[in-house]
């Protein structure tokens, strides 16, 4: 019953949707005030089925109803209640059921704060999010129904993969998909400037909080995504240039130089093609990350080509969305006129190459996930491109732009004459010339990727503090900056302590690999690591063989680790459950093997020094904030109040 | 600056800006791309012997053994028709199994024997790697064909 109520929830969102999409664009055209209106309703009915079809899955799986086939396949009688829930988006159905509520989320969020947009903007933009809306709904009606029935009902469920049974997965996907379909807004706004025509500052300024919004949402997303990998993969490694991490990333690339080259947009009216080609392309790769991810394509080219039913319908879809947007800029965007000029030394200039850079680094990721899988949709071999492609094209591509991240900032518009930035900045690039040279020597002796990190890192950071520096030299207080000002520096300062930790961590661990029988140690960092045997440990739908291992430095007992082994009940499926002591300067991170003989006394054991890898999660919390601190400026409200009286004085004339 | 030298601008750093990332990318692909390869055909000598490529298929039953260090281990990696002799010192990935599917990346010496840098874990039990799927399709297809 519950389920069915769910699955026609999801039909009368799909209907809403139709009417959020046809009657407020149709009227928006018309110029018919009462179609229009519609705009917002639907928006908010729809998002409220959407709630209500999500609500019905949820609780399908909280009462382990295994005549649901999705229940069935993804959760289990002894799965933690906790996970229960989670295990809602943790199936392909149900993933695709959170895309179609977080886009409903957002479109509900557009209809709230845009009162002081004009209403065919809000009609527009409302409905161009309904049309996607449809489309993913379709697709779940069609080929992903989550509340399809199993009938006669499984005895029990086949439990969820158990490397998502993890915290850090409960919020990475709703965060990452906050993050693509927020993407969806700025999409939806530079459609709605294309069929209105106005593309101008307003629009940039409408669309800016949006974009950063969803931004700070992605960055969260990804970085949970790693934060996740590290603990519970096992390896110690927090990104593998995987495809489907890919997938998320490339959005962050396209979206990241979009909220740059939207400031140049607000603020000087110029890149106006630009940014509006850079919105199309952030979601169109937000939705290639989807299709990617969802369609089963990565995991064999060949399960895609026997069962093509969704990947069919992505691909359709995407087709749709790029060709579609693209045929409407190329037909709109000639019109569009460019704006203020400026020079080769300038604030513009700077963001320029900045956005040359990010979509180029795009490009690069792009092409080193796509390539191996048409090489192999065409038969011409089996092809891996690894970590080395990704480490050697992206590093040298990356390291121009967050070296121009310190100047840029700091550049005037228009015109910054080069002898006066090199007198503003040439204290602080003589220190972090001298930092990055001299800090590997003092550690490790002469290291010229740990140089060109701390370089950049310092760097960034100095010129940060010379920005604060100068806009409070004329008598300014701190509390007075405004927000987006804030926000920018906290996003780059967090950007430079996370490249800190990178460099450190990438650096200067150390790792070993070591057969350990009870009693045995071994010494690594400084660190004295004791083996004292597993126990049998059960938990709530696993065993586990949990080990005890006694850290110590200087003959000083620190911390007990308990990494563990767990054999799940429903999969059988074994997983390492590393186990870390982390601290501000460095992570213990400690992780079973394998059993090296049948009465488990004797144990492979992987031991890891992560020197200051925290400040990468602090470093990419502190660009969160200041994607949300920024997007919270109130140059974003105080335009309310300057299109309002303009809107009433016609109003009263 | 004049609208049309910002265009010379846009153009010619978009342009740099390409011809470096399409330079790098080239040079990063051309020494960084690992072929996959499935014990047949290194059996018949199409693997390189100087640089690293990967190969897959099914741990031979009973072809597992460890050196007494605990952590050098040895095994057998065949498509059913063929099999590669494969050493790798380290921790096994969890769903290594005897039995089961299985990617290696490494380097083939002189003698057969293929040393591997990594043996890739894959996340679900019952998922078999899509390379070590092809290389089971290959040699089931090439057994077919020489049947007939």
């Amino acid at each position: 019953m519950i389920p069915e109520l769910g699955h026609f929830a999801l039909i009368i969102a799909l209907l809403l949707a139709i009417t959020q999409a046809i009657l407020p664009l149709l009227g928006a055209q018309r110029g018919n005030l009462t179609l229009m209106a519609v705009a917002r309703p639907a928006a908010q009915g729809q998002f409220l089925f959407l709630v209500l079809a999500f609500g019905c899955l949820a609780w399908s799986f909280l009462v382990n109803d295994f005549t649901v086939e999705n229940v069935a396949r993804n959760s289990f009688s002894q799965l933690p209640e906790v996970y229960r829930f989670t295990a809602t988006w943790g199936s392909h159905e149900g993933s695709m059921l959170l895309w179609v509520l977080m886009l409903a989320f957002w479109s509900t969020a557009v209809s709230v704060f845009s009162r002081h947009l004009p209403d065919d903007m809000v009609a527009r933009v409302i409905g161009v999010m309904g049309l996607i809306s449809i489309g993913f709904i379709a697709f779940l009606l069609t080929t992903s129904n989550p509340f399809d029935r199993l009938i006669p009902g499984a005895p029990d469920g086949r439990d969820m993969n158990p490397l998502l049974q993890d915290w850090g997965m409960i919020i990475h996907p709703p965060m990452l998909y906050m993050g693509y379909v927020g993407f969806a807004v700025a999409f939806a706004f530079a459609i709605a400037a294309l069929i209105s025509g106005r593309l101008d500052a307003a629009w940039a300024r409408w669309s800016r909080p949006w974009t950063t919004v969803a931004w700070a949402f992605l960055t969260a997303g990804i970085v949970l995504g790693a934060w996740w990998a590290y603990r519970e993969l096992g390896w110690g490694g927090w990104w593998f240039w995987d495809p489907t991490e890919n997938a998320s990333f490339m959005p962050w690339l396209a979206g990241t130089a979009l909220i740059h080259s939207l400031a140049v947009t607000e603020k000087r009216g110029a890149f106006k093609a630009w940014t509006v080609l850079l919105a199309l392309t952030a979601f169109s790769l937000s939705l290639l990350g989807t299709f990617l991810v969802r369609s089963g394509v990565l995991s064999s080219v060949h399960a895609f080509a026997t069962d093509p039913a969704r990947g069919a319908f992505i691909l359709g879809f995407l087709a749709v969305v790029i060709g579609g947007s693209l045929t409407l800029f190329a037909w709109r965007a000639p019109r569009m006129l460019t704006g203020g000029a400026f020079t080769w030394v300038s604030r513009e200039a700077m963001l320029l190459a900045n956005n040359v850079i990010l979509l180029a680094a795009m490009g690069s990721v792009l092409l080193g996930t796509l390539y191996p899988l048409l090489m192999d949709a065409l038969g011409m071999g089996k092809i891996s491109v690894g970590p080395p492609y990704f480490n050697a094209v992206f590093v040298p591509l990356m390291a121009p732009a967050l070296f121009l991240m310190g100047i840029g900032p700091l550049a005037r518009w228009k015109e910054a004459g080069l002898p006066d930035l090199m007198g503003r900045l040439k204290w602080a690039l003589a220190v972090a010339v001298a930092t990055g040279f001299a800090l590997p020597m003092t550690l490790d002796g002469f290291n010229p990727w740990a140089s060109l990190g701390f370089f950049l890192s310092v760097w960034i950071i100095l010129t940060i503090a010379i920005g604060f520096r100068e806009r409070l030299k004329h008598g300014g207080r701190l509390s007075a900056l405004p927000r987006a000002f804030w926000g920018m520096q906290l996003a780059h300062f967090g950007l430079a302590w996370g490249i800190a930790g990178i460099t450190l961590v990438a650096n200067y661990q150390e790792e070993r690999d070591v057969r350990m029988n009870v009693g045995d140690h071994t010494t690594l960092a400084g660190y004295t690591f004791t083996f004292q045997g597993t126990t049998e440990q059960p938990g709530p739908n696993y065993r586990a063989a949990r080990g005890t291992v006694e850290v110590s430095k200087d003959g000083r007992k620190l911390f007990t680790l308990h990494p563990e082994k767990r054999i799940y009940n429903a999969s059988g499926m074994p997983m390492t459950e590393a186990a870390i002591d982390p601290d501000f300067f460095r992570d213990v991170y400690v992780a079973l093997g394998e059993p090296l003989d049948d009465s488990l006394n004797t144990w492979a054991v992987r031991v890891f020094h992560k020197p200051f890898i925290n400040w990468l999660w602090l470093g990419a919390v502190l660009m969160v904030i200041g994607g949300f601190l920024a997007a919270s400026d109130r140059r974003y409200r105080i335009a309310v109040k300057a299109t309002v009286p303009a809107g009433a004085a016609a109003q009263g004339a | 600056m004049k609208s049309r030298h910002k265009k010379l601008l846009v153009i010619v750093l978009g342009l740099a800006g390409i011809g470096i990332a399409a330079a790098l990318i080239l040079n990063a692909f051309q020494s960084n791309l690992v072929f996959f390869f499935s014990p047949s055909q290194v059996a018949q000598g199409e693997a390189p012997t100087d640089r690293a490529f990967r190969i897959g298929g099914l741990v031979e039953s009973g072809s597992v053994q460890r050196d007494p260090d605990g952590l050098t281990v040895r095994f057998v990696v065949t498509d059913t028709a063929k099999t590669i002799p494969v050493t790798y010192k380290g921790i096994l990935p969890d769903l290594f199994k005897e039995g089961k599917g299985v990617v290696a990346e490494g380097r083939l010496a002189a003698d057969g024997q293929f040393t591997a840098s990594q043996v890739l874990a894959k996340h679900d039990e019952n998922y078999m790697p899509p390379e070590a799927a092809h290389a089971l399709e290959q040699a089931a297809k090439a057994q077919q064909t020489l049947a007939k």
